[in-house]
């Protein structure tokens, strides 16, 4: 990357605010002083890089990648996509990291007080590095979904929690993948918290391509991050 | 063109995904940046995550980005072979805290080439937060490269201390007391880089 290139802006027509009323424990959580926009610097430009050392040969299989003593109970499904920038090209070799629920309804976390029941073959967390076209894939259970206490009767939608460096520190992205159809995306105020205009970029599609016979549902979900900016040269 | 994913929380069960050493599995990185062979001043950057409430936040995690003790980033957009990677990923505990273990950076280029005052890029994450929160580390016995910092100066005076972390001295070693207030009165300063 040439030193006189800077990335993109956070577009806050498509990211939520930090505060959403309705999702409560941003009340205290969210800053409430405006953010202080800054130039970018090596600081901004640079980021951390992972290779394939950092993931196993079972890492993208969470099928496989948590198995004591059986198959992990559940619909297997198969999530694949590009990780893209904002004009559209890949971004190769990046680490992509997931975690989700089980079949259930149920996190393996130690805090999960969810009484549904875990599952000893089931970790949910994996990751890889997308190829050099910017594609991931992961082989795993579709998620149950879950309670929590929000608000009275207050479920999360179907999701798989997702990770992602790109090429720089100002590239950085933890977002969540929804599926179609699900009716409590309706009611989910961390969905709901996104602005209207860019919701629907987190809901998979389901893909018959993808879909391997007699296997597993195929669902896609492309990932765009922030782009390269190239600042105005001087030409003289 | 494709426009910006949205972001979402990272909610409350992101350990055993992204900080899954506890879980038994290798994580990417921790809190130890450094091993002993790497060249510098080793330090502490130890602190609180707090709420608008004075409370320890308890389920989030903090990820440092940081150059080596020359001013190197491990990255090809500096181009020079540093020391380290540089990168520290933790969770914060059941008091709130969080524990870093590295070395002093050096002084970076700005994007007005002169140098920026020695600094850590952070970032945080929590159930409640829906994107990230960038911020930066900087060092308290850096005063005089504190003052002519380009990003420090587009802070207001009375808020930049929340940016300089104090230097204590230990029997351990220098330890650098770094709080984050996600709100209140003495909210930390944060980025929108």
């Amino acid at each position: 990357m040439k030193p006189n290139t800077e990335y993109t802006r956070r577009d806050w027509d498509s990211h939520p605010p930090y505060i959403v009323p309705d999702y409560k424990s941003t009340l205290l959580r969210g800053p409430k002083k405006p953010l202080i926009p800054i130039p970018h610097s090596l600081s901004e430009l640079t980021g951390p890089v992972f290779g394939h050392d950092k993931v196993g040969p079972l890492d993208h299989d969470l099928t496989k990648n948590g198995v004591q003593n059986g198959d992990p109970l559940g619909e297997r499904i198969i999530v694949t996509g590009r990780v893209l920038d904002e004009a559209g090209r890949p971004v190769p070799h990046t680490l992509v990291e997931l975690w989700q629920a089980n079949a259930a309804g149920r996190y393996v976390h130690r805090w999960d007080q969810h009484n549904a029941p875990l599952d000893p073959n089931f970790f949910g967390g994996g990751r890889t590095v997308t190829d050099a076209e910017g594609r991931y894939r992961f082989i795993t259970i579709k998620p149950g979904a879950y309670p929590w206490g929000n608000h009275h009767n207050a479920w999360r939608p179907n999701h798989i929690h997702f990770s992602l460096f790109g090429p720089s520190f100002v590239t950085r992205l933890v977002t969540q993948m929804y599926f179609p159809g699900d009716p409590l995306l309706e009611y989910d105020p961390i969905y709901q918290g996104i602005p209207e205009v860019s919701r629907s970029r987190l809901i998979s599609r389901f893909s018959l391509d993808v879909t391997e016979p007699m296997q597993a549902l195929g669902y896609e979900f492309d990932i765009v991050l922030r782009g390269p900016r190239a600042t105005p040269v001087d030409e003289d | 063109m494709p426009k910006q994913t949205p972001s979402q929380t990272v909610g409350p069960y992101f350990a055993y995904g992204l900080t899954p050493q506890p879980y038994g599995r290798p994580g990417i990185a921790d809190g130890r940046i450094v091993n002993e062979t790497v060249p510098g001043e080793r330090i502490i950057v130890t602190g609180r995550v707090i709420d608008g409430a004075g409370k320890p936040v308890i389920d989030s995690m903090i990820e440092i980005w940081q150059a080596d003790a020359q001013g190197r980033y491990a990255h090809p957009a500096d181009g020079r072979e540093a020391d380290f990677h540089g990168f520290g990923r933790t969770g914060t505990d059941e008091t709130g805290t969080f524990r870093i273990e590295t070395v002093k950076p050096g002084s970076v280029t700005g994007s007005d080439a002169r140098p920026q005052a020695p600094h850590l890029n952070v970032t945080v994450f929590a159930r409640g937060m829906p994107n990230h929160a960038y911020t930066r580390i900087y060092f308290s016995d850096e005063s005089a490269a504190n003052e002519s910092d380009a990003v420090l100066g587009l802070v207001d005076a009375g808020r930049r201390g929340t940016l300089i972390a104090a230097r204590q001295e230990t029997a351990g070693g220098p330890v650098y007391r770094f709080d984050i207030n996600l709100q209140g009165d003495a909210e930390t300063v944060f980025f929108d880089p």
